[in-house]
């Protein structure tokens, strides 16, 4: 590595495959070289800076002090306000006089390093051919392909193990993603919201689902207590929301007329696309938007994409209704809920 | 004005004209959205009779002569005086311009006659009333359980802090701030527009009112600290942090390493 002095350019202009080397920029003093009345102008700034931080400091040790965050929102809006403002005006403070002292009063000498070139000396390059050339002659690996042969495939099949032990990560979902809790019989309760409990069941009647309505639905015994995560785990996949549209406006194919009940449909509420849950329902349009990237479901029409990024329709919960009045499911779904994977067709 | 002639290519100039004029709009946003609000009555004979007359002068073009609807407007049998509150009282009825939905605008009706209104239509066919006083009070509502219900209800068009939200083509999820309880309480029972409807079966009154003392809550408490960027989420923040976060950034290093003068 070289080093050269900064001078002037003009002198050493030389032509490098067709352009001029414009040479380096003059160098320019600045105004606190050779003048000392700029120089202590320049000195006084710093210092200027760190009494800043010094006061962002006190500011900060004063106001957390001063200022007891409470019961009261704006008191803690106070406090976090002014501690933040204390800390920030310390520590840029702290920066900016390090950088305006660096700039205008250290040493302002401008040097160049040079590049060294890519490739190594040619001796350099003769010792590593002649390493190489040692090693496949001791080694007599051109000689023996029985050798390089059973070495090659060795080291191919070596990483096989890792691949198999990747099983051991965790339990392989198993016919999880085809199953949720929905089966013959059960019935049609309110989702209470957060984690459901065993205690807070309210099952919904088709009456009570007037048009227009939509009810946010859970299947009954969801909240039971077998073990800690089961509640929130099932409500990720069988979470539904359930609709009441006029039966003229239902366009229903007739294999799945006996899956809607009166006008009352139910369908999956988590996205076919990444898992969203898809509940924007617009009860004149009968859309159902996914707030994550925009799907869109035309509910009257087995919630079939009209836009976004989905490629299946959400899948219907066949509904039907017990001797009591109250909405029950007919089966499970029929199709696996929310996103699509490889093995979606094979269960 | 010399001194303000001399003045104005000042490199500050073009900052302290964008702040004035953004403190003038500012200003006088805020002076012309002062909302109104309203109180319920109780219908009687006249009020129905002069219901109508309001009703014939000032709907029965799109909603029909009786309310029985027409081809520009929904029938209004059965909604209730509910959505007839709801509607003319926050402004967006009657419909000043066609549209992806009605826009909240100043009320077109005083109280009075909103109620007049409200009694006619109430009279045409068994609907939501408006809601007692009693289901209004915040006070006696419970926000956490609020909190829940809204969770679980609402949120996913009105925002977790009811900031509001996007639907499709055009319609959107208003802006809950600022909307009174019982315009809330109106609003879930008799689902205006796009919103579908949460019937007394599906949220008792005690559960709406909750969900008012929710609303309440979240959006009238103030930010622990910092900006809240219309509480808008991810969105609002990312735009914030990659003008504003990366401009700082950039004028740092411009800085750094600009030749000290």
């Amino acid at each position: 590595m070289t080093s050269k002095e900064h001078s002037g350019g003009g002198s050493q202009l030389e032509e490098l495959n067709g352009f001029t080397n414009p040479g380096l920029v003059e160098h320019v003093p600045r105004l606190s070289d050779g003048d000392p009345k700029a120089d202590r102008v320049a000195e006084r700034q710093v210092a200027a800076w760190f009494i800043a931080s010094m006061i962002g400091t006190i500011w900060f040790i004063v106001s957390y002090f001063l200022f007891v965050p409470g019961e009261s929102m704006s008191s803690i809006r106070l406090h976090n306000t002014s501690v933040g403002l204390g800390a920030a005006l310390a520590m840029f403070s702290l920066g900016a006089g390090a950088v305006l002292w660096a700039k205008n009063l250290m040493s302002d000498h401008e040097g160049i390093d040079e590049r060294h070139d890519i490739s190594g000396s040619e001796e350099d390059q003769a010792v590593a051919l002649e390493i190489l050339h040692q090693a496949k002659e001791e080694s007599g690996i051109a000689r023996r392909p029985l050798l390089r042969n059973t070495l090659i495939a060795a080291l191919a099949i070596a990483p096989l193990p890792a691949v198999l032990v990747f099983r051991d990560l965790g339990p392989l979902p198993g016919d999880m993603m085809f199953h949720t809790l929905w089966d013959k019989g059960v019935r049609l309760i309110r989702d209470p919201g957060g984690i459901p409990s065993a205690d807070s069941e309210r099952p919904i009647k088709a009456e009570d689902v007037t048009i227009g309505s939509a009810y946010h639905v859970l299947p009954s015994g969801i909240g039971a207590d077998d073990g800690p995560d089961r509640p929130i785990n099932e409500k990720a996949k069988a979470a539904v929301l359930l609709m009441r549209i006029n039966p003229n406006e239902l366009k229903e194919d007739p294999a799945r007329k006996d899956w809607s009940h009166d006008g009352i449909v139910a369908y999956s509420k988590i996205c076919t696309h990444v898992g969203c849950p898809v509940a924007l329902y617009e009860h004149q349009t009968h859309h159902l938007l996914c707030p994550c990237h925009q799907s869109t479901f035309d509910v009257t029409e087995h919630c079939k994409v009209i836009f976004g990024p989905a490629k299946r329709p959400l899948p219907q919960l066949p509904i039907t209704v017990d001797s009591e009045g109250y909405l029950v499911a007919q089966s499970d779904f029929a199709e696996p809920v929310g996103p699509t994977f490889w093995e979606i067709n094979h269960p | 004005m010399k001194l303000l002639a001399d003045r104005r290519r000042h490199p500050m100039a073009l900052v302290v004209l964008l702040l004035v004029g953004l403190l003038l709009t500012g200003g006088a946003y805020a002076l012309f959205t002062q909302t109104s609000s309203a109180k319920a009555d109780t219908a009687s004979a006249s009020d129905i009779e002069s219901g109508k007359k309001l009703f014939a002068a000032n709907c029965a073009t799109c909603h029909g002569l009786s309310g029985e609807g027409s081809k520009t407007g929904p029938g209004l049998i059965g909604v209730g005086a509910s959505a007839v509150d709801f509607q003319v009282g926050t402004g967006r009825m009657p419909l000043q311009a066609n549209g992806p939905q009605a826009r909240v605008k100043e009320p077109q009706f005083n109280d009075e006659q909103t109620a007049q209104l409200a009694a006619y239509v109430g009279s045409l066919g068994p609907g939501p009333a408006i809601p007692a006083e009693e289901n209004l009070d915040a006070s006696k509502g419970d926000p956490a359980a609020g909190g829940g219900l809204f969770r679980t209800n609402c949120a996913m068009c009105h925002n977790v802090v009811g900031a509001g939200g996007a639907l499709t083509r055009g319609k959107y999820a208003p802006n809950l701030s600022g909307v009174s309880g019982k315009h809330l309480y109106e609003a879930m029972q008799t689902g205006p527009q796009n919103m579908p409807i949460f019937n007394d079966a599906n949220l008792t009154p005690d559960d709406k009112r909750d969900v008012i003392a929710y609303v309440n809550e979240v959006t009238q408490t103030t930010s622990p600290g910092g900006f809240k960027l219309g509480s808008l989420g991810p969105v609002a923040e990312g735009l914030f942090i990659w003008f504003f976060g990366l401009g700082a950034v950039i004028a740092m290093t411009v800085w750094l390493s600009s030749r000290a003068k």
